[in-house]
């Protein structure tokens, strides 16, 4: 039994290795976008040994830097920098959670569609910041109002762009499954599901992004502790270093976040063949 | 194995494809649908699978009405048609029940296409005759009575193709399933159906079948072939475009 077109070993070698940027290359281009910020960097520094600019409004890096180490040995840092980050897993697991769900039924059930997705599509409109007051009043000053505002910014992107995703799947992948006689509900676990996930990462990360964004809404409209809170009292108590330090914690707590999840992702969308694999670039 | 009786296809934009078609199937008969282009050849198989519901007539595949897609039937469509994040392995494996052997199987029905080095990898990593190849094992590995086969080799190139053609023979052999396939290939049908049925007509009809009395393995230059080729045109001709 001869098989003509058996493709040679090399061939999957290649396409293998296709997947992976080189590290030396990776290193190199990490390495280039530092250039800018490590010279604007120090220029600010030099600006203000030189008195060319106003330290009183504008502090000096190494003030921030001092201003974040005092913070971290005192605990604050800490401290806050958790309840922050703990609101924002909170709302964005139960966002993800129902938008997810909600996203499949929308994707599968045109009844489904035709019933809810032009409410939710114009409650989208509203923004979510605007519901602030309104939830505080329901559900209190505390956790449950801050939580349930995080989930409602992270619900929508990933409910639009997972019912988006599955609706644009291979029909002609989910007819496959329908000739094993699938359920509606084992076909999105089998297919629609793995098939639109490249895209449901992509729509969960800028979900965690608008987290990060309702986080310090909810945490400005009172709070007693978390990064939101220490860039009110930083404005309240005229340290601009708290608030440019708050805003620097913030800044990455939200990569590692979002690096964390992209790479989650990416365990599930490696199988990809585009030009770009969706959903994992940095 | 296969009864269609009276079975006629209207589809909801008001086209009849299919009027009118009486075919049967015996068990472990190899049947090859031709015609040109939008004779209904595709639409007849994809109502013996139950993808399609016929608006007249009546479908039974090994006893029973046809009313939906069923596990009486594997079927192989033009494209492969692999789920593009799961290996080899696991996309022959798809159609099994999750029980202790799937995995044995699927490596069986792997190996009866020749790819068993390649279990681990994924479509992305397959030639276009590999992957059909993965197709057929997905199809086959649920041991369906039926093998229902839909233009399977038309999207290869002309070596791959006739490679796979001797190659479904041998993976046939496994336990010969009954099997219809759907071509626009003279020779391909030749090579492989013990009966051609020829598709003609719009709607489409059953215009003329041939018995291939030829021994196996065939082959182009056998002196018989030809015989049956000029045959099979004659019928085709006066069909209109050949497609």
């Amino acid at each position: 039994m001869t098989h003509l077109l058996e493709s040679p070993a090399e061939t999957v070698s290649t396409e293998r290795s296709r997947a992976t940027t080189p590290p030396v290359r990776a290193r190199l281009r990490f390495g280039t976008g530092l250039v800018f910020p490590a010279a604007a960097l120090l220029c600010w520094e030099v600006g203000a040994l030189l008195g060319l600019i106003s330290t009183r409004l504008i502090p000096p890096p190494s003030a921030i830097g001092s201003t974040l180490w005092d913070l971290f040995l005192t605990g604050n840092l800490v401290g806050h920098g958790t309840a922050t980050t703990l609101r924002v897993l909170g709302g964005f697991v139960l966002g993800a959670i129902v938008g997810t769900v909600l996203g499949a039924a929308s994707g599968v059930s045109e009844r489904f569609e035709s019933t809810f997705d032009p409410t939710l599509q114009a409650l989208r409109n509203i923004p979510s910041i605007a519901w602030t007051p309104l939830f505080i009043l329901w559900f209190g000053i505390f956790e449950t109002s801050k939580v349930l505002m995080i989930a409602l910014g992270v619900f929508f992107p990933v409910y639009l762009t997972f019912s988006g995703a599955i609706a644009s799947v291979d029909r002609r992948l989910v007819e496959v499954g329908q000739g094993y006689g699938l359920s509606r509900f084992a076909l999105v676990r089998r297919i629609l599901l793995p098939a639109s996930m490249p895209h449901h990462v992509i729509g969960l990360r800028n979900g965690l992004g608008l987290g990060w964004m309702f986080v310090v809404a909810a945490e400005f409209l009172g709070a007693s502790e978390g990064l939101g809170y220490l860039l009110v009292d930083g404005q309240q108590t005229g340290r601009p270093a708290v608030i440019i330090a708050s805003i620097v914690m913030f800044a990455l707590l939200g990569r590692i976040t979002d690096r964390v999840l992209a790479a989650v992702g990416g365990r599930y969308t490696r199988w990809q063949d585009g030009y770009v694999r969706v959903g994992v670039k940095t | 194995m296969i009864e269609v009786s009276g079975a006629a296809k209207r589809y909801s934009n008001g086209l009849l494809a299919l009027s009118g078609i009486d075919l049967t199937v015996d068990t472990h008969e190899v049947v090859a649908l031709i015609g040109p282009s939008g004779c209904g050849k595709s639409t007849l198989l994809r109502l013996i699978a139950g993808l399609e519901t016929p608006t007249a007539g009546r479908i039974e595949v090994a006893g029973h009405e046809v009313r939906g897609p069923d596990r009486s039937a594997g079927v192989v469509f033009q494209e492969p048609r692999l789920m593009p994040w799961l290996n080899v392995a696991r996309n022959v494996a798809f159609g099994l029940e999750p029980q202790p052997d799937a995995g044995s199987d699927a490596l069986e029905a792997i190996e009866r296409v020749g790819l068993t080095s390649f279990a681990d990898a994924l479509p992305r990593e397959l030639s276009g005759g590999m992957a059909q190849r993965v197709a057929i094992a997905r199809a086959l590995v649920t041991k369906p009575p039926v093998l229902l086969l839909d233009e399977p080799f038309s999207a290869l190139d002309a070596f791959t193709r006739i490679d796979l053609q001797r190659h479904l023979r041998e993976v046939w052999d496994w336990y010969r399933p009954t099997t219809v396939l759907v071509t626009h290939d003279v020779d391909e049908a030749l090579i492989l159906a013990d009966r051609v049925v020829v598709l003609g007509g719009s709607p489409g009809t059953i215009v003329r079948e041939l018995i291939v009395d030829l021994a196996r393995p065939r082959r182009r230059d056998d002196t018989g072939f030809h015989h049956y080729q000029d045959l099979a045109m004659a019928a085709l001709s006066g069909l209109g475009t050949r497609g």
